[in-house]
C-alpha cells in the first residue's frame, strides 16, 4: 500500500504536483490524467529524482522520501521510463542482472532469478543478445523484466506500451496483470491507452493539474463526469 | 586468442628484433597504453571525460621516483604503492565528476592538470637529492638515475618486465568490465536515471572508476620512471592531456584494446616521424584529422574499424583475383 498525503512539487513558479492525496491499495493500480497532469513527476518523486516541497509518501508503512535514491531499489522500488531505458550495450541477461545485483539480492539465486524474469515477461530472444540489436517490443519487455526480478515491492510503469502495436500492447497487458500475483508487488500503471488501463487495473486514480480529481474502481472512474471534462475540456472552455 | 598470440610475440620475439632505441620506444608505447586504458575506461564505460590523466601520470612517476630513491623497497612494491597513492590523489581530481559531466568536467580536470603541472614545475622530480622533495640541482649532472628491478636492468629485460605489468593492468580492466562494476558503469553511461532506478550507487561507481583509472595511471608512472631513468617536467606537458584524449578516441573507446592503439599513436608515431626527419608537430594536425574522421564515420575507433576495412579490402582483392 502506498499512502500519499498532500504532496507538493514546485519547479520555480510551476506546481506540477499541487496537494496530491491518494492511496494505492495494492494489486495493479492505474494512474491517468491529461498531458502535464503530474504523473511522471509523481513517479520521479517516488524514485527520488525530484524532491517534493511538502507532503509525505508512506510505502508499506515506511517513509519512502527519507531513503536515498539508489537505496529505494534495494528496498524494492522498481520502475520503467516513458522513453524506454534498457541499456543498449549490455545483453538482455546483464540488463536484468544489473537490477538484481544492485538491489541486494543473493548471488546464489541470480542466474535462476534473471532467467525467470526474462521468461516471465515472455521474451523469446537469446539472453546473451545485446539490447541494442533488439526491437521496440523486446526492449520494453527487458525494462519490465528488470522491474520484476528479485523481490520488488512497488513497480512503477510509465507508459510501458507507448508506441507498440495493438497485439503487442495486449501481450504487455497480460504481463502487467500477472506482476502482483507473480512477485507480490504493487503496480502503478501510467498510460494514455484506456483499454490497457481498464484491462489491467482494478482501481484507478486520476490526476489533473497536479491534483487528484477522482479515484476508485476503474470502470466508475472512467465514467466520472469530472474525468471526462478533464480529458475533453468543458463546454464553457470550448465556447 | 589474437591477444594471447600478440602478447607471446611481444614478450618473446619483439625485443630481439629491435635496436635499443626502438625497445625504449616500445616500452613507452606499452606504458602509455595503460594511461590510455584509464581514460578509455572513464570515457568508454562510464562516460566521464577527464583531461587530467597525464598530470596524474606525472604524480605517479613522482611518487615512484621518490620511493625508488628514498627506500630500498623492491620494484614491484614500489609499483603497487605508486598505484595506490596515485589512486587516492587521482580520485580527488575526479571528485568534481560527482557534480559535473561533459564539457564542464573536462574543463575542471584540465584546470587541475594545469595546477598539478605548476606544482611539479616548482618541486621538480626526485633525483636523489636531500629532503622531502628529494631534488637537487647539483645532482642533475651527477647522473643519478632511477633504479630498475634487479631482474630487468637491461632495456630488453625491462621491456619484458613492463609488458607483464601492462598485461596485468589490461586483465584488471577486463575483469572490471565484465563484472558488476562494468554493468553499473554501462548503465550510468547510457542513462543515470535508469542506473539509479536499478539501484546503482552513482557516487560509489563514479569514484570507483576514477580510482581504478588513477591506480593504473600510477602504475604506469612507476614503470615510466624506470624506463627513462631521469624525470623532467617537460615529459608531462599540459597539452598532452588533450593529445591523450585525441588518441584514445582514435584508438576506440568502446573496446579496452583501443587503448593499445592509442599507446602506439601517442608514442610510436612521434618516434617514427622523428626517424623520417619530419617535425613532430605534424602529429597535431594528423590527430586533429584523425579525431574528426573517427567522430564522423567510425565512432568505435581504429580498433574496430581497421579489421572491418581489412576484411573489405580482402574481399575486394579476392574478387579481383578471382576475376583474372
Amino acid at each position: 500500500m502506498i499512502e500519499v498525503e498532500n504532496l507538493q512539487v514546485r519547479f520555480g513558479g510551476v506546481k506540477p504536483i499541487d496537494g496530491m492525496t491518494v492511496t494505492f491499495p495494492g494489486g495493479t493500480c492505474g494512474l491517468i490524467g491529461p498531458n502535464g497532469a503530474g504523473k511522471t513527476t509523481f513517479f520521479n518523486v517516488l524514485s527520488g529524482f525530484v524532491k517534493p516541497a511538502a507532503g509525505t509518501v508512506r510505502a508499506d508503512g515506511e517513509d519512502l522520501l527519507s531513503m536515498a535514491d539508489f537505496r529505494r531499489a534495494r528496498w524494492g522500488l522498481r520502475r520503467t521510463f516513458q522513453t524506454e531505458q534498457a541499456i543498449e550495450k549490455l545483453s538482455v541477461y546483464d540488463n536484468v542482472a544489473l537490477a538484481h545485483e544492485h538491489s541486494g539480492e543473493s548471488r546464489g539465486s541470480r542466474h535462476e532469478d534473471v532467467l525467470g524474469a526474462i521468461g516471465f515477461v515472455g521474451l523469446d530472444v537469446d539472453p546473451q543478445a545485446k539490447v541494442g540489436t533488439l526491437g521496440a517490443r523486446e526492449r520494453r519487455l527487458v525494462e519490465v523484466a528488470r522491474t520484476v526480478v528479485g523481490k520488488p515491492r512497488i513497480v512503477l510503469l510509465d507508459e510501458p506500451a507507448a508506441g507498440l502495436p495493438d497485439e503487442e500492447t495486449e501481450h504487455m497487458g497480460a504481463v502487467i496483470r500477472q506482476i502482483p500475483e507473480h512477485s507480490g508487488a504493487l503496480v502503478i500503471l501510467v498510460d494514455h491507452d484506456m483499454s490497457l488501463v481498464s484491462a489491467c487495473c482494478e482501481v484507478t486514480a486520476v490526476l489533473d493539474f497536479g491534483k487528484l480529481i477522482a479515484s476508485g474502481p476503474t470502470g466508475e472512474v472512467l465514467r466520472d463526469e469530472q474525468v471526462m471534462r478533464a480529458y475533453l475540456g468543458t463546454e464553457e472552455a470550448a465556447s | 586468442m589474437v591477444i594471447v598470440a600478440l602478447l607471446a610475440f611481444v614478450l618473446l620475439a619483439l625485443p630481439s628484433m629491435l635496436s635499443t632505441y626502438w625497445i625504449t620506444v616500445f616500452t613507452a608505447v606499452a606504458i602509455y597504453a595503460v594511461v590510455a586504458l584509464g581514460l578509455n575506461l572513464l570515457m568508454g564505460r562510464v562516460g566521464l571525460v577527464s583531461l587530467g590523466q597525464i598530470a596524474v601520470l606525472g604524480l605517479g612517476a613522482w611518487v615512484a621516483a621518490k620511493l625508488l630513491f628514498d627506500t630500498a623497497l623492491p620494484f614491484p612494491a614500489v609499483i603497487l604503492l605508486s598505484g595506490l597513492i596515485t589512486m587516492v590523489l587521482g580520485t580527488i581530481v575526479g571528485l568534481p565528476a560527482l557534480r559535473l559531466s561533459g564539457l564542464y568536467l573536462a574543463l575542471i580536470t584540465l584546470m587541475m592538470a594545469g595546477a598539478i603541472t605548476v606544482v611539479l614545475a616548482a618541486t621538480d622530480f626526485p633525483n636523489g637529492g636531500p629532503g622531502f622533495l628529494a631534488h637537487s640541482e647539483s645532482s642533475l649532472g651527477s647522473g643519478a638515475t632511477i633504479r630498475r628491478p634487479a631482474i630487468a636492468e637491461t632495456d630488453p629485460a625491462y621491456f619484458r618486465y613492463v609488458v607483464v605489468f601492462v598485461a596485468l593492468m589490461f586483465l584488471l580492466a577486463l575483469w572490471h568490465v565484465r563484472s558488476k562494476a562494468g554493468r553499473a558503469w554501462e548503465a550510468i553511461r547510457q542513462s543515470e536515471p535508469a542506473a539509479l532506478a536499478a539501484g546503482v550507487n552513482m557516487t560509489l561507481y563514479k569514484l570507483w572508476a576514477f580510482a581504478l583509472a588513477s591506480f593504473m595511471t600510477g602504475v604506469a608512472g612507476a614503470l615510466l620512471a624506470g624506463n627513462v631513468g631521469q624525470l623532467f617536467n617537460y615529459q608531462f606537458p599540459t597539452r598532452d592531456n588533450i593529445i591523450l584524449l585525441a588518441v584514445v578516441l582514435m584508438g576506440g573507446i568502446y573496446s579496452i584494446w583501443g587503448a593499445l592503439v592509442a599507446g602506439l599513436l601517442i608514442r610510436y608515431l612521434p618516434a617514427l616521424l622523428d626517424t623520417w626527419g619530419l617535425p613532430a608537430d605534424l602529429l597535431t594536425i594528423l590527430f586533429g584529422v584523425g579525431v574528426l574522421q573517427v567522430l564522423l564515420t567510425a565512432p568505435a575507433g581504429i580498433v574496430e574499424q581497421l579489421p572491418k576495412d581489412m576484411a573489405r579490402l580482402g574481399r575486394l582483392v579476392g574478387r579481383v583475383v578471382s576475376r583474372t
